[in-house]
C-alpha cells in the first residue's frame, strides 16, 4: 500500500530524514515511533507532498505520489494533523463534512448521502453531542476526535494519523485504538505515530522506530519494542516487563519497585 | 403554482438541504428575507430625492420602461430623473455594495483572518493613484475610471508577484506585500495632490471619499454584468472557500489545491473590487463589515455567507447612498457615511461578540 525508498529531506541546512525506507502492506496498522524531533511529522508531510523531498520516492497503491494531483491524492490518503485550529467558528459537523470534499462534484455537490456519512462517522466516535458546537471552541481532545471523524468520513484506503491520541483521556485513547483496529480489519491501511511504547506494542501490526539518524528498527512490535531499542532512543530510562504474557513498558524507576 | 415540493427540489439541486434532519431552510429563509429587504430599500430609495416626484409617477415611469411601454406620456424631466439618474444610481449602489461585500468575504476566508478587507492587496491605493493621474492629466483615450482600473490591477499584480517565493504565496508575505504596495501608491497620491492645482486637488479629494454622483447607465452596463458573473463563480466555489479557510495543508489533505484555487478566487475578488472602486471611488467599511454581519446571522459556511454578503452589502450601500443624497441639500460623499455608520458597528461587534467572532 505504502512503499517508501531512500527518502531524504532537509529543512534548509538541517537534515531531518536520511535514507528512510519501509513499506506498509494493505490491512496493516503500522506504528511510527521515535523521540521528539526525529521527523515523524516531517515524514507524513513528505508523503502528502506538503514538503518537497530531496531524494527517494514514495509510492502509494503502486503509483509514485509525485505524479498525482492534489485531488487524486486526497482520495487515496486522509491525514489527521496533530493540532489545528481554524479562525472561523465552523460547526463540528461541518468540519467532518469537509472530509467528503474529495468525493463531491458539481455546483456545491454536497449530497444528503455525504451528510449521512459524516454523521455516521461522528456517531462511530461517540461525538454526536458536539456536532452543533463550533469546532474552534472545543477542547484539544474534542478537536482531535472531530478530525478523526473527518478522516473516517473521507473514506480513503490509507490513513495517516499524527499522534491521534495525544490530547485524549484514557477512555478515548482506547476508543481510538480500537477504532483503528476496526478500520484495518476492513482492509484499510493506517500509519500512525505515537509516543506511548505500550500503545504501539499492544495495538500495532508493525512498528517503525525512527531516530535522528534514520530508521533504527522495524518489524513486529514484540521484537522491535525491546529494551535494546528503547535504551537507544530514550537513554536507558525504560524497562520492558511482561504482565502475564503482555509486554509492558515502564520507567526503570517504577520497575525497580516491582516485587520479584 | 409552485408547490412546496418544487421548492424543496430546487433547494436540494443546489446542494442545500430541505429535509428534516439536516434542514437548512432557516438559513435559506433568512437569505430570501434579505433579498426582500434589498427590494424594499430600493423601492423606498427611488421615491426619495432632492426633486419631489409622487410615488405613483415614479412607479408608472419604471413600469413603463420595464415593460417596454410608451414613455412619451411622461414629462421629459421626470423621465430623466427617474430612469436616467435615480434608477441607474440605485443599480450601481447595489452592484458596488454586493461586489465589495463578497470580495471581503473571499479575502477573509482565503487569508484566514476576519480582519482583512478587499483593499488589503493595495487595490484602493492603486485605484486612487490612477484616478489622481487621470484627474491631473486629462487625455482623450483614457477616462479617470480606466486609469483607476489599470492602476488598481497593477497594484495587486505587483503585490502578488512580490509575495511569490519559490512557487508559493504565503499569506503573511502577501499581506506585507499588499501593505508595501499600498504605501508606495499612497505616497505617490500624496505627491500628485501636492503638485495639483486647487480645483484638481478638490476633485481628487472627493474621488477618494467615493460617491455615486455621476452614476449613469454606462457604468451600470459595465459593472453589473461583471459583478453578477463574479458572484456566481464565487458562490459556486463557496465550499472550496470553506476548505481554503482551514489552511493550506488542510486544503491539500482534503483535495483542494490551495495555490490554484487561491489564485482563482483572489483574481475574481480583486477584479470586481477594482472595477467597483474605479467607477465610484473608495467606499470604506462595506468589505470588512458585511462578511462579519453575515457570519453572525448564518455561521461561517460560505455557501450561505456569499449570497447573504452580497445582499447585505447591496442593502447597506443603498441605504448609505440614499442618506448621502437626501440628508442635506448638497451631497455628502458616501465614504463618510459608510465609515460613520460602520465604525460603531464594529465597535459593537468587538465588545459584545469579540470572542466568538474573532476567535
Amino acid at each position: 500500500m505504502l512503499h517508501i525508498s531512500d527518502l531524504s529531506f532537509r529543512y534548509a541546512q538541517k537534515p531531518v530524514l536520511s535514507d528512510v525506507s519501509f513499506s506498509v502492506e494493505p490491512g496493516q496498522l503500522c506504528g511510527l515511533f521515535g523521540p521528539n524531533g526525529c521527523g515523524k511529522t516531517t515524514l507524513f508531510k513528505c508523503c502528502l507532498r506538503f514538503l518537497p523531498i530531496e531524494q527517494g520516492n514514495i509510492r502509494m497503491n503502486s503509483t509514485d505520489v509525485s505524479h498525482r494531483s492534489v485531488e487524486e491524492l486526497a482520495k487515496t490518503v486522509a491525514y489527521v494533523p496533530q493540532e489545528h485550529k481554524p479562525p472561523f467558528p465552523y460547526l463540528s459537523r461541518e468540519v467532518v463534512l469537509m472530509g467528503r470534499t474529495p468525493h463531491i462534484k458539481g455546483f456545491f455537490g454536497i449530497k444528503r448521502q455525504d451528510k449521512e456519512i459524516a454523521r455516521d462517522a461522528m456517531d462511530q466516535l461517540g461525538i454526536l453531542d458536539i456536532a452543533d458546537e463550533p469546532y474552534n471552541q472545543l477542547s484539544g481532545g474534542q478537536r482531535q476526535m472531530v478530525l478523526m471523524a473527518r478522516a473516517i468520513a473521507q473514506d480513503t484506503p490509507l490513513l495517516f494519523l499524527d499522534e491521534p491520541t495525544s490530547a485524549l483521556d484514557f477512555q478515548n485513547q482506547m476508543k481510538i485504538w480500537g477504532l483503528m483496529e476496526d478500520i484495518v480489519a476492513e482492509g484499510k491501511t493506517i500509519l500512525a505515530c505515537s509516543h506511548d511504547p505500550n500503545h504501539v506494542a499492544w495495538f500495532c501490526d508493525k512498528v517503525i522506530v525512527l531516530s535522528n539518524n534514520g530508521i533504527l528498527a522495524q518489524g513486529e512490535p514484540d521484537s522491535v519494542i525491546s529494551e535494546n531499542t528503547l535504551d537507544l532512543i530514550y537513554q536507558n530510562t525504560c524497562s520492558v516487563c511482561s504482565a502475564g504474557g503482555v509486554p509492558m513498558v515502564m520507567p526503570r524507576t517504577v520497575a525497580a519497585r516491582m516485587v520479584a | 403554482m409552485i408547490s412546496e415540493k418544487h421548492i424543496n427540489r430546487i433547494i436540494t439541486r443546489l446542494g442545500y438541504e430541505a429535509h428534516d434532519d439536516f434542514s437548512e431552510r432557516r438559513k435559506i429563509f433568512i437569505i430570501f428575507l434579505l433579498l426582500g429587504l434589498v427590494i424594499l430599500a430600493g423601492v423606498i430609495s427611488l421615491v426619495l430625492g432632492a426633486y419631489n416626484i409622487s410615488v405613483e409617477l415614479v412607479y408608472k415611469t419604471l413600469f413603463l420602461h420595464l415593460t417596454m411601454g410608451d414613455v412619451s406620456t411622461i414629462s421629459k424631466l421626470h423621465n430623466t430623473i427617474i430612469w436616467d439618474i435615480r434608477f441607474p444610481r440605485l443599480l450601481l449602489a447595489v452592484s458596488v455594495g454586493g461586489a465589495l461585500a463578497i470580495a471581503g468575504a473571499v479575502f477573509q476566508s482565503v487569508f484566514r483572518n476576519p480582519l482583512v478587507e478587499p483593499y488589503i492587496l493595495g487595490v484602493s491605493s492603486g485605484a486612487a493613484f490612477g484616478a489622481a493621474l487621470g484627474i491631473l492629466f486629462h487625455t482623450i483615450f483614457f477616462s479617470i475610471q480606466i486609469f483607476a482600473f489599470i492602476f488598481a490591477s497593477l497594484a495587486v499584480v505587483f503585490a502578488y508577484f512580490l509575495a511569490r517565493v519559490r512557487g508559493q504565496t504565503p499569506i503573511v508575505t502577501l499581506i506585507l506585500a499588499g501593505v508595501i504596495v499600498g504605501s508606495i501608491f499612497s505616497a505617490l497620491v500624496s505627491f500628485l495632490k501636492y503638485i495639483a492645482n486647487d480645483s484638481a486637488l478638490r476633485e481628487i479629494v472627493f474621488w477618494l471619499m467615493g460617491g455615486f454622483y455621476y452614476a449613469s447607465w454606462n457604468d451600470v452596463r459595465m459593472l453589473t454584468p461583471m459583478v453578477i458573473i463574479g458572484f456566481i463563480i464565487l458562490w459556486s466555489l463557496a465550499w472550496k472557500l470553506n476548505i481554503l479557510s482551514m489552511g493550506d495543508e488542510e486544503a491539500r489533505t482534503l483535495g483542494v489545491n490551495p495555490e490554484k484555487n487561491k489564485a482563482i478566487v483572489i483574481a475574481i475578488a480583486t477584479g470586481i473590487t477594482a472595477f467597483a472602486v474605479s467607477l465610484v471611488g473608495i467606499v470604506a467599511w462595506v468589505g470588512l463589515m458585511m462578511p462579519h454581519a453575515s457570519r453572525m446571522l448564518l455561521g461561517p459556511d460560505n455557501r450561505f455567507v456569499i449570497p447573504a454578503c452580497f445582499l447585505m452589502g447591496a442593502f447597506y450601500l443603498l441605504i448609505c447612498d440614499t442618506l448621502a443624497r437626501t440628508l442635506t441639500s448638497t451631497e455628502i460623499p458616501i465614504g463618510i457615511i459608510t465609515s460613520l455608520l460602520g465604525a460603531p458597528y464594529l465597535c459593537y461587534l468587538l465588545r459584545n461578540k469579540g470572542k466568538s467572532i474573532l476567535g
